[in-house]
């Protein structure tokens, strides 16, 4: 029994859980990874909607209106692929965990 | 200063119902089943007639019923709902859910055997079956107990410091279905006054937050209930819920005593109603309407010089093993009185936990047990009447201990 | 008739927070987060949204204690009776609003079920609360068994699909019988929106999770959600094998109108419907998930092929009759 987590009386009753899924960090159980070629994403956010992990990172242009740049949030990507199957451009390639340069 | 009553000839279905009435709750769901189909019938004339502003959700199963109460009171509402035997059995799984929720849901229990063979009488195994299910159980003995424990289960399942669902458990046909002339508060406002308004939603701390306890979409922080919870929490969890029903047997004295100045009805301290017990060397503790039957029998016995007195527990859970302690430590003899049946061998229920509450005690009781009335088996007078003699023999030391006896049952 | 014309606009959508964050743990490349996060994206009214969750592997990991992925109020009650939860929480903002104790207006409801809660433990009290006429939306993400316990067969699971209590055997090869038709079921209610959807067809879902939300009554929506633990494929193929099950029309996409109680087909299956030489062969499909291999090796099952074609055909067939294309 680990004594960092808290006591029955430190904890919300009701099983109310206190703390956001974001603090998990579901990018360990990654073993593919992928790699977005920059020069080939179109940015339309195709990846962005189909991860089921929420794990693209959009950088919006000055004035709001267009993605400038689409990044993978590796801290969340559980490396399943579905974002280099739907990618209109192939932009998206994935390669063995820890093999990249 | 006690406010304005009025007398009305009810059964004790209909007291639930003009109960649930009086508290104005917010949300009712329920499933007829016999004998408490009453409630719910008496209640549907008050939503058909405008009498109640509150939703009756009229589900297709008491699963369902149950199921719906812990949505509406998760959602901030008072939640309402009636069943009995196999509906109460078909709420199994929820009763756990909605007390480790924490939901403050009264429920009303018209105690009916459980099938098979199938039965609509009563007796109390249907509530033993689910008495660790994490509800505060109290049992009443007659029509005026029913309405008046359930306005007071309210008070006592919203109490910040219990926050557990209640039921109140009351025999099938022998009340529910026996009119009876009761005192009901004359104007609702005054029972809403009792209970503090509207339903308050209790507050906790969240992420550095206050939130309030529900679903509401205003919180500064959404809620989520029920979710995964396995060995690194679930234990503490439980923990918690076991300390609320700790406050539970403070609380049910407390507003016992309210109910009391309020209604001017008080039933002993709440948890266990004594009497005739002040120099009792033979004592009897039973649950519900045969308390008064029994009454009637010590009366006799008293007349005749048996000093012999009786303790009804109200509170089943949280048991009143203190109480017990405490109103029988000088006793010599005690009946113990299941009206359910018990597959362990050793006795019923309320027995086992009568005998257990009292064997710290320097010189223990004698503890023996009768199990009675199975499936609505008739318990006169006068077979109670053979059953205290037993207890004088024992005492007399004229006859042997025993653990449990049938009563009432052909050989 | 229920009109809506909202459009979804990815750009727009994709700078709304998420009300389904990261940090779940469904399994990679489970269809399930994807179909969660477009309904979230659909929501018409994001910021007065309760959700029930029906017992499942959705509920499960999601809510791994102490942590939540949802931002919105959220409530998981038991395995059967999320419909009952719903219908709990409707009746109390109803009860709460008539006696003045909350001035809003009454939450948008939605109710999420698997395979399991919908079809087989939870259909009483959903059909219940249907027939009841509750204001919710009741959202099945449909992986055809019952995974969360460990991929056994469900009233959901296909015709010849292998699972763990519907083993490809000597005998027996897979599941025996066929799908519950669980949307006409629910349509048969006569009082609910019933809609099918596919995350592949997001825009198309999205339209219709509105739809349903705004449906003054009970709505359905039926998502097919891959499984590729399940169903044995690799994860990055969800949408692959997603878009094949609409494309050949073993997941058609249709709405029904309770109003004007009338079918229709709609985005990919209204193609389809217009032009019959696009619908694939369900050979397709079945080729890419392991759970059907025993139709393929080690010796084709051509007569077994041949039964699922021509039930899909048949199927088929009579949703282009109630879609009056034939």
């Amino acid at each position: 029994m680990s004594s960092t987590k808290p006591g029955w009386k430190e904890i919300p009753i009701a099983g109310i859980p206190f703390k956001s899924a974001l603090e998990y960090k579901t990018g360990t159980w990654r073993s593919f990874k992928p790699i977005i070629d920059d020069k080939k994403c179109v940015r339309c956010l195709l990846c962005w909607l189909y991860c089921p992990d929420d794990s693209f990172i959009i950088k919006w242009s000055e004035d709001g209106k267009r993605p400038k740049q689409v990044l993978v949030n590796y801290e969340y990507c559980k490396g399943c692929g579905i974002c280099s199957t739907v990618c209109p451009t192939k932009a998206i390639t994935m390669i063995p965990e820890g093999e990249e340069q | 200063m006690t406010m304005e009553q009025m007398d009305i000839l009810l059964n004790g279905d209909e007291a639930a119902a003009w109960a649930a009435k009086d508290v104005h709750v917010d949300v009712v769901a329920a499933y007829p089943i016999t004998p408490q189909t009453i409630v719910v019938e008496k209640f549907s004339e008050f939503v058909a007639n405008g009498i109640v502003q509150t939703e009756f959700v009229s589900v297709e199963s008491e699963h369902s019923a149950l199921s719906a109460c812990v949505g509406a009171a998760a959602a901030g509402a008072r939640a309402f709902t009636a069943t009995a035997a196999n509906g109460l059995q078909l709420m199994n799984e929820i009763l756990y859910i909605a007390s480790s929720l924490r939901q403050p849901i009264v429920m009303a229990i018209a105690n009916r055997a459980p099938s098979g063979p199938i039965n609509i009488h009563n007796d109390h195994t249907d509530a033993m079956n689910v008495r660790d299910a994490g509800w505060i159980m109290l049992f009443a003995e007659n029509t005026q107990e029913v309405y008046d424990t359930i306005i007071q289960a309210y008070k006592i399942a919203e109490d910040p410091n219990v926050l557990l669902p209640v039921m109140v458990c009351y025999d099938g046909f022998l009340i529910s279905h026996t009119a009876e002339r009761i005192k009901v508060f004359k104007d609702p406002k005054d029972v809403a006054e009792f209970l503090g308004g509207p339903r308050k939603i209790p507050k906790i701390e969240l992420m550095g937050k206050e939130v309030e306890l529900s679903l509401n979409p205003e919180n500064p922080l959404p809620l989520t209930f029920g979710p995964l919870d396995l060995y690194d929490y679930y234990f503490e969890h439980k923990r918690q819920q076991s300390e609320a029903m700790q406050h539970a047997y403070a609380v049910i004295e407390k507003v016992n005593e309210e109910y009391a100045k309020f209604s001017g009805r008080k039933y002993g301290n709440g948890r266990v109603v004594p009497y005739r017990l002040d120099d009792a060397e033979i004592a009897i503790v039973l649950m519900g309407s045969t308390a008064g039957t029994a009454r009637y029998v010590i009366d006799e016995l008293r007349d005749e010089g048996i000093k012999i007195g009786e303790l009804r527990v109200r509170s089943f859970r949280p048991f009143p093993y203190m109480d017990l302690e405490r109103y029988l430590k000088n006793v010599k003899v005690v009946g113990v009185f299941d009206r359910a049946q018990d597959q362990g061998m050793q006795g019923g229920p309320l027995f086992l936990e009568t005998r257990a509450a009292l064997y710290d005690l320097a010189s223990h009781p004698k503890v023996v047990n009768f199990v009675f009335g199975l499936g609505g088996r008739d318990m006169p007078p006068e077979l109670l009447r053979t059953t205290m003699d037993e207890l004088i023999a024992i005492k007399e030391g004229k006859k042997p201990v025993f653990n449990r006896k049938y009563i009432g049952v052909r050989e | 008739m229920i009109e809506q014309k909202w459009r979804p606009n990815l750009f727009e959508l994709a700078k709304k927070p998420s009300l389904f964050t990261s940090g779940h743990r469904l399994c990679s490349g489970c269809a399930a987060g994807t179909i969660v996060r477009m309904v979230m994206m659909a929501l018409p009214n994001p910021k007065r949204t309760i959700i029930a969750n029906a017992t499942g592997c959705l509920e499960v990991a999601s809510t791994i204690f102490p942590y939540t992925a949802w931002k919105l109020p959220w409530i998981h009650n038991a395995f059967e009776n999320a419909a009952a939860t719903a219908s709990g929480i409707e009746a109390a903002f109803k009860a709460l609003k008539r006696k003045g104790l909350w001035k809003k207006d009454i939450p948008d409801i939605i109710a999420f079920g698997g395979d399991g809660g919908t079809y087989d433990i939870g259909l009483q009290a959903l059909s219940g609360a249907i027939e009841r006429g509750h204001d919710f939306t009741w959202i099945l993400y449909d992986n055809e068994a019952y995974m969360n316990t460990g991929i056994q067969r469900s009233g959901s699971t296909p015709f010849a699909a292998a699972t763990t209590t519907s083993p490809a055997g000597k005998v027996i090869p897979g599941k025996m019988e066929w799908k519950k038709p669980i949307g006409f079921i629910i349509a048969a209610h006569m009082n609910a929106y019933v809609a099918t959807a596919n995350p592949f067809y997001w825009q198309d879902l999205m339209k219709k999770v509105r739809k349903a939300v705004l449906y003054k009554g009970p709505s359905f929506l039926h998502v097919i959600s891959t499984c590729n633990r399940g169903w044995r494929f690799d994860p990055s193929q969800s949408m692959i094998v997603s878009k094949l099950a609409t494309d050949t029309c073993l997941h058609p996409l249709w709405e029904f109108d309770p109003e004007t109680r009338t079918y229709s087909l709609t985005d990919r299956s209204l193609y389809i419907a217009k032009h019959p030489d696009q619908k694939l062969p369900v050979e397709r499909y079945l080729e890419t998930q392991g759970r059907f291999r025993h139709l393929f090796k080690p010796e084709r099952r051509d007569d077994l092929i041949k039964e699922i074609q021509e039930r899909v055909d048949k199927e088929w067939e009579y949703l282009l009759k109630l879609t009056g294309f034939s």
